[in-house]
């Protein structure tokens, strides 16, 4: 009954968005203020019924009702109760319908906290974002039902994967999808704008919040799924250039750059047809990632079971989607004329930079995701290895970060690049510095002391930046005072970067000074890997709520003092019969300890693998910084009270707010 | 300046970025494509190829065996053809935990001179029902699909 009540939800929630989608757009184009005013209850009503419905599947898993087809292959009564619910979205239709609640959440939120708004453009954002979501409601209800029924009922479910039994798993979809989906308020901005054929600083500035939520997020989500491939998979890689690693990370690029062009469009009303060319592309990227996940067309070691047909559905209405956005933007975008002019040695300048090598990155990674799909057409079955990612995408890099630098110490509209080098000076001294120590003191790849040149340019550099905001050298009495009345978006900025430096330190040094150890020994026996002395103590037996274990007890020593203790498992699993590998790592600061127990020999002995990983937690520890430099942004009053309205506009009239500062 | 001259800088700056990237990825790409084939696709092939390509199948049942704990030897099959593999789980890590007899799988590696594969990865696969599709469609080309194997 429940169940049913969930699809009747869905099915109506559908309905609602067609009217959400068509009737706010017929009067905003009128200037029927009656008809303008259905988008808002409209948007409410939308996410009452995706909640109704998705706490109906929630519900169906909980009571493990195996009637329902979809929890009878993902689920099992066996299984712990965080993976009951974190199963509802673990499969195709249920992430489906997770992700139709988030495009209803976002939508919600724009008619709940969008009071600035002027009446008829926030309409039309509605109705966008409701076009967008009949699209993925009429896709959950004719190719992919959550709810349909099975008949007989099986005694009982196939059980979820076991590789996604993992707490870093359960919110990783929930967390990519609020950064994927988040972005389609921006593209819904972005068309509501050119439908209304303009933009303004006060566009880019609502804009701003929604694109740095989804940005948070989706850098949450991408750094969520990177931890959980490097302790669950037990290869000790953290990021694999995998088809559908790069289907998260092409949107978050172009939305990091979208994130950095609207601020050029706030402060300097320019850059327009840009910014909106990047909200759409960020959110179509984004839809090409669910495409490529979803339709199984490219070789992927994340592949789960796919449909053809769906992949299908997914292509049409990303031809659509594409299609219809960048037509609309072929004909208003030349309508949008820039008012500032800057010369080119200016932040706005560095800012462009920015987004240049941020989407040529984009592409480079797109091209070599879809290469092997053009290959097929001219009959070649390839897949582009991961070298080829690791060359291109550092090489791009290392051409923005000097600018990650310099741009902030630059002034808008007209900067000093000779004043800003010379306050710049001392961080490159440190930078070469500290390259040429690792070069010369260790015993290190070439790249590595250029990585760690960069980690300390871009550290000293944002330094640089920030003592120069408070003041640090001119009235180090007041710095602090100054340091706590420094705008929460100044402050997100410097965290973010900052982060970005922690993570390339992270990376380089992993990279170049991991140490791996592959063996069979015995209990008893030790092994020496990068300084630390594995001793393995014990091999035996234990048991977890649904899967029997081997376990391996290392204590681990560095110069003969006890450091750690590990404990690596390979799981059997009954439902469905899966051997899983759970490393057991140590993460210190310096460097994480990584043990894996592999299969037992026929003589008593094991296959063991062992790793010291210097500093590889940096990477995952500078997301997390990068996330709260984002939430820091977000907190910003500026952007909480929205850009000043002079007055109400009647409704109907398209004028999208009043610039000002 | 002009707005004009202004935009020509950019679009050019935009251009020499993309030429530097365009550059880069032609010749990261050449080194980096690794062709598929199976070994029936090997067995057609005029010459065999020198460099390194995927090879992919079932792994036939009954072949795998170590020759001491960490050599791995085992057969790839696509019912046309049969190719014997060596891989080195010392030098290049532990078969991942999906690998099993009648199992589909991907190895990357290069031809020895005696006709092994020496395979310096075995990809992984995270779904008892999931199938690389270049295996699948090599099985279905040399007629081996069947057995209500999902689709």
């Amino acid at each position: 009954m429940i169940v049913e009540l969930g699809h009747f939800a869905l099915i109506l929630a559908l309905l609602a968005a067609l009217v959400q989608g068509t009737v706010p757009l017929v009067g905003a184009h009128r200037g029927d203020a009656a008809l303008i005013a259905v988008a808002r209850p409209a948007a409410f009503l939308q996410l009452a019924l995706a909640a109704l419905s998705f706490a109906a599947l929630t519900w169906a898993y909980l009571v493990s009702d195996f009637s329902v087809a979809n929890v009878a292959l993902n689920s099992h009564t066996d299984k712990p109760l965080l993976y009951k619910i974190s199963g509802v979205w673990g499969n195709h239709e249920g992430s489906i319908l997770l992700w139709i609640l988030i495009l209803a959440l976002f939508g919600a939120g724009v008619a709940a906290f969008g009071r600035n708004l002027p009446d008829a453009f926030r309409a039309r954002v509605l109705a966008i974002q409701a076009l967008i979501a009949v699209g993925f409601l009429a896709f959950s209800l004719f190719t992919s039902n959550p709810f349909a029924r099975l008949d007989p009922v099986p005694l009982n479910g196939n059980g979820l994967n076991p590789l996604l039994q993992d707490p870093g798993l359960a919110f990783h979809p929930p967390m990519l999808y609020l950064g994927y989906v988040g972005f389609s308020i921006a593209f819904s901005f972005a068309i509501a704008a050119l439908i209304e054929g303009r933009v303004d600083p006060a566009w880019a500035r609502w804009v701003r919040p929604w694109t740095l939520a989804a940005w948070s997020f989706l850098t949450a989500g991408i750094a969520l799924g990177s931890w959980w491939a490097y302790y669950e998979l037990g290869w000790g890689g953290w990021w694999f250039w995998d088809p559908v690693e790069n289907a998260s990370f092409m949107p978050w690029l172009a939305g990091t750059a979208l994130l950095h062009s609207a601020i050029v469009v706030e402060k300097r009303d320019t850059l327009k047809s840009w910014t909106i060319l990047l909200a759409i592309l960020t959110f179509s990227l984004s839809l090409l990632g669910s495409f490529l996940v979803r339709s199984g067309v490219l070789t992927s070691v994340h592949s789960f079971a796919s449909d053809p047909e769906r992949g299908v559905f997914i292509l049409a209405f990303l031809i659509l989607v594409v299609g219809g956005s960048l037509t609309l933007y072929a004909v208003r975008a030349p309508s949008m004329k820039p008012t500032g002019m800057f010369s080119p040695i200016s932040r706005e300048t560095s800012l462009i930079v920015n987004n240049l090598v941020l989407a040529v990155a984009a592409f480079v990674i797109l091209f070599g995701t879809l290469y092997p799909l053009l290959a097929k057409e001219v009959g070649y079955q390839v897949s582009v290895a991961a070298p080829f990612f690791n060359i291109v995408f550092p090489a791009l890099m290392a051409l923005l970060i000097p600018f990650m630098g310099l741009g902030p110490l630059l002034a808008w509209k007209r900067g000093n690049l000779r004043e800003a080098l010379r306050r710049l000076r001392p961080a490159f001294v440190l930078a070469v510095a500290a390259g040429l120590a690792v070069a010369v003191l260790t015993e290190g790849p070439f790249w590595a002391s250029i990585g760690v040149a960069y980690g300390v340019w871009l550290t000293a550099s944002v330094l640089t930046e920030l003592a120069g905001r408070v003041g640090l050298f001119r009235a180090p009495g007041q710095a602090l005072r100054r340091a706590a009345g420094l705008p929460r978006g100044a402050w997100g900025m410097t965290i973010a970067h900052l982060g970005i430096a922690v993570m390339i330190f992270g990376i380089a040094v992993s990279s170049a000074w991991q140490r791996e150890e592959i063996t069979v020994i015995e209990p008893g026996d030790s092994v020496t890997v990068g300084g630390y002395r594995f001793v393995l103590d014990a091999v035996g037996p234990v048991r977890g709520p649904n899967y029997a274990a081997i376990r391996g007890t290392f204590s681990v020593y560095k110069n003969g003092k006890f450091v750690a203790r590990l404990f690596p498992e390979t799981r059997r699993f009954a439902d469905p019969p899966q051997e899983t590998t759970e490393a057991a790592i140590d993460p210190l600061f310096t460097g994480d300890l990584y043990a894996v127990i592999g299969q037992a020999q026929s003589d008593g002995r094991w296959g063991v693998r062992l790793y010291h990983k210097p500093l590889v937690s940096w990477i995952w520890a500078g997301a997390l910084i990068m996330v709260l430099g984002g939430m820091v942004s977000l907190s910003d009053r500026r952007l909480r009270v929205g850009a000043p309205r002079a007055a109400r506009v009647p409704a109907g009239v398209p004028v999208p707010g009043v610039a000002g500062e | 300046m002009k707005r004009k001259t202004q935009r020509m800088i950019y679009v050019g700056a935009g251009l020499a970025i993309l030429a530097f990237a365009g550059l880069l990825a032609f010749f990261a790409i050449g080194d980096n494509v690794r062709f598929f084939y199976s070994p029936g696709d090997l067995k057609q092939l005029a010459s065999p190829p020198t460099q390194s390509f995927h090879l992919g199948g079932l792994v036939k049942a009954g072949s795998v065996h170590k020759d001491n704990e960490m050599m791995l030897r085992f057969t790839v099959t696509d019912g046309a053809a049969e190719v014997p593999v060596v891989y080195d789980q010392t030098e290049h890590g532990l078969v991942p935990d999906l690998f099993a007899e009648g199992q589909g799988a991907v190895a990357e590696g290069k031809l020895g001179d005696d006709g092994t594969f020496v395979a310096t990865r075995v990809l992984a696969k995270h779904d008892e029902n999931y199938m690389p599709p270049e295996v699948t469609d090599a099985l279905k080309r040399s007629g081996e699909w069947q057995r209500g194997r999902p689709e």
